[in-house]
């Protein structure tokens, strides 16, 4: 199409219509963005800057927010401080510059370490449940298929929190609470039926025709579906990973309720961190900037598949 | 390779019954096409044949073995799909060597064979592209590198240039045929296309409702259907059909049709007074003045050499075809004969032909 009969077309918005639209997406993410960037900076206020009214936008940027997230401190006189050797590090000169001393580490590297491993652990088993049912339901014939379907659908139809009491009283029965173990299979279970039903729609997408294929060339059902379907499938996987993962890794309310010495997760342990005089907001705006950080490399990583992911199926070939 | 034997099978989904008492043969080396229109149950026969769907009742033999209830993977055959099934996550030399892999065959070994295929199906330039980027016909051929690279017992192909332009189908048809003289592989080849059937077939099952109509070859298939509805679906256009209601004498030369005889191959069977129908090809039609039966003429379509004119009787709308040369005006009254020889005879209840003269060239036609 030259440019001096470039006819209106009803396909391709105009100049000015994609120019609105992109400056409304524009402002809708720094919309989105600010409460972020508030935590990021708030991270690095000193205590005092951090709950200085009207808010500092401009500030003498501090470590005390990490230190104060990964160690525990004790408060001892100047006398008893000046008769220590040299500080140990940046953060126990930070401490002793308001007489206190490093008494230990915080308990917020164990909490992440189990957020890693209760989110991924669910995230997986959600994910390899789902895909093998997915198949299942997509591929056979399965007496009362419907009916399945709509059950393992129904489990969503509540909040999962209107349950926490039976499961409360279930996991201390057989002692799962505070394990684990515990929190992985509770996750799994709340995601396995969002895992299910967007894996069967990307299943249903793949034609039978190549397992059907690979059977004939002498693979069984499960090498067909190891071989063929799975790797065809990868996008969808990718996305109900981090739909899953997503939800594990962010849930609070089972968390504060299920765990807490042993398995607890990072969410309830954020919002707990005292310093002297209440909330040490620096500290809960540092280990939350952490807190995001594996769900950021774990969408980046799978950026590509989450895009085709979310949009695939919407429109028939 | 090997001989196919399917013996009364039948196959029902539910209340639906999708095959009946299918039966045919394909000799070892034989090119079979089960024609018939979409539903007819030709995809499903074939599928039971490979596998993919096991049958509610009847047996099937590989060259004698029964392997009616076995798995897949099991009966050694290659299968073609329409939709070609190339697996998008493979190049295309991954995508022929595939079926080796699962063999325990050498890396060396299957890379020459993938090769040797490659090269009888003339893409070895195309081995390391990806197989989304290829034309249809090129899919095609990777789809059957695939089937030729094991050497399977047989081949079976459901409707592979289906999804060709018709230019690439041309082609494609000579160039299926040639690879089955030169590797004279059992084939049983699924389509709707009578043209396909024709051009390639050694024998053609026709199919209609779940039900085997005919097994014969392509020209017995044509010049003698056994059924209405072969001689309604082989053709185009299709057999003229005049139904008439009478009694048969065996040897009998000519029925009565209206007010006038139409000579016809010596009946070989008695028959009660029944509906009959009268089938004539187009291409049997002749314009005569004082032809048998009279009509106007209602349009023609214009074919290049021949042309296509349809004629309104009282037996409904005749067509003949006829060269180009002669020009018909619309409403012209026109007489039509028949060629005798030619004249199929079927049972108007029943479906079936009625045994004539007609049918003794069967044997060695």
């Amino acid at each position: 199409m030259t440019s001096a009969n470039a006819a209106h077309s009803v396909v391709e918005p105009s100049a000015v219509v994609r120019r609105f639209a992109g400056s409304l997406v524009v402002l809708y993410a720094i919309i989105t963005m600010i409460p972020l960037v508030w935590i990021g900076l708030t991270a690095f206020k000193s205590p005092d800057d951090a709950i200085s009214y009207p808010p500092k936008v401009l500030f003498k940027p501090s470590l005390e927010g990490f230190c104060n997230l990964f160690t525990t401190r004790s408060r001892q006189t100047p006398d008893f401080i000046k008769t220590l050797g040299p500080p140990q590090g940046l953060c126990d000169s930070i401490a002793r510059s308001r007489n206190m001393v490093v008494a230990g580490p915080s308990n917020y590297v164990p909490r992440f370490f189990n957020s890693l491993i209760i989110a991924f652990g669910s995230t997986v088993l959600a994910v390899a449940l789902g895909t093998l049912s997915a198949y299942g339901f997509s591929r056979f014939r399965v007496p009362l298929k419907g009916d399945l379907l709509f059950f393992i659908l129904s489990t969503r139809m509540m909040p999962p929190i209107a349950v926490a009491i039976p499961i409360y009283l279930m996991y201390r029965t057989v002692g799962l609470s505070d394990t684990r173990l515990g929190m992985i299979l509770l996750y799994t279970s709340v995601n396995v039926s969002l895992a299910v039903w967007l894996l069967k729609g990307f299943i249903d997408e793949i034609p039978r025709e190549y397992e059907e294929a690979a059977m004939i060339d002498g693979y069984t059902r499960f090498q067909a579906f190891v071989k063929v379907v799975l790797p065809q499938a990868t996008t969808g996987i990718a996305a109900t990973a981090i739909f899953c993962l997503i939800f594990a890794w962010n849930e609070y309310a089972f968390a504060v309720l299920l765990t807490s010495g042993n398995a607890q997760t990072a969410p309830p342990f954020i919002p707990i961190i005292i310093g002297e005089g209440g909330q040490d907001w620096p500290a809960v705006a540092a280990g939350t900037t952490l807190f995001l950080v594996p769900i950021v490399v774990f969408t980046v990583l799978l950026r590509k598949h989450l895009l085709r992911g979310i949009t695939f199926g919407a429109v028939r070939k | 390779m090997a001989q196919i034997r399917v013996e009364a099978l039948d196959k029902s989904f539910g209340a639906f019954h999708a095959v009946r008492a299918a039966g045919f043969t394909v000799e070892d080396g034989q090119f079979l096409c089960l024609l018939g229109p979409s539903g007819c149950g030709k995809t499903t026969t074939l599928r039971m044949i490979a596998g993919l769907e096991l049958p509610t009742a009847g047996t099937i033999r590989l060259d004698g073995e029964d392997v009616t209830m076995n798995r897949a993977s099991a009966r050694d055959i290659a299968f073609v799909f329409q939709l070609f099934a190339l697996y998008p996550h493979m190049n295309v030399r991954r995508n022929i060597g595939f079926p080796l892999k699962c063999e325990g065959i050498g890396a060396a070994e299957c890379d020459r064979r993938v090769v040797e295929a490659a090269r009888i199906l003339r893409i070895s330039h195309l081995l390391d592209r990806s197989v989304s980027g290829l034309a249809g016909g090129d899919r095609q051929r990777v789809a059957l590198g695939r089937a030729i690279v094991r050497k399977p017992k047989c081949f079976l192909m459901d409707e592979p240039l289906g999804a060709l332009d018709t230019e690439m189908r041309e082609a494609m048809i000579h160039e299926l045929r040639a690879l089955h003289d030169r590797l004279g592989a059992t084939t049983v080849y699924v389509t709707h296309d009578q043209l396909e059937a024709m051009a390639m077939a050694d024998m053609i099952a026709v199919m209609n409702d779940g039900v085997v109509e005919q097994v014969a070859t392509p020209r017995e298939i044509y010049d003698r259907p056994a059924s209405l509805f072969v001689a309604d679906f082989i053709g185009s256009p299709p057999m003229n059909f005049l139904s008439f209601r009478s009694g048969l004498q065996s040897g009998a030369q000519a029925i009565r049709l209206g007010e006038r005889d139409i000579a016809i191959p010596a009946a070989r069977e008695a028959l009660a007074e029944s509906d009959l129908v009268l089938g004539v090809r187009p291409e049997h039609v002749r314009f005569a003045d004082r032809g048998v039966v009279r009509g106007e003429v209602y349009g023609s379509e214009y074919l290049g050499t021949t042309q296509i004119v349809t004629v309104t009787t009282r037996y409904g709308a005749l067509k003949a075809r006829s060269p180009s040369s002669i020009s018909f005006r619309i409403g012209d009254n026109v007489g039509l004969d028949f060629r005798p020889d030619t004249l199929s005879i079927f049972d108007k209840t029943t479906g079936r032909a009625i045994r004539t003269a007609l049918h003794e060239g069967a044997a060695h036609g």
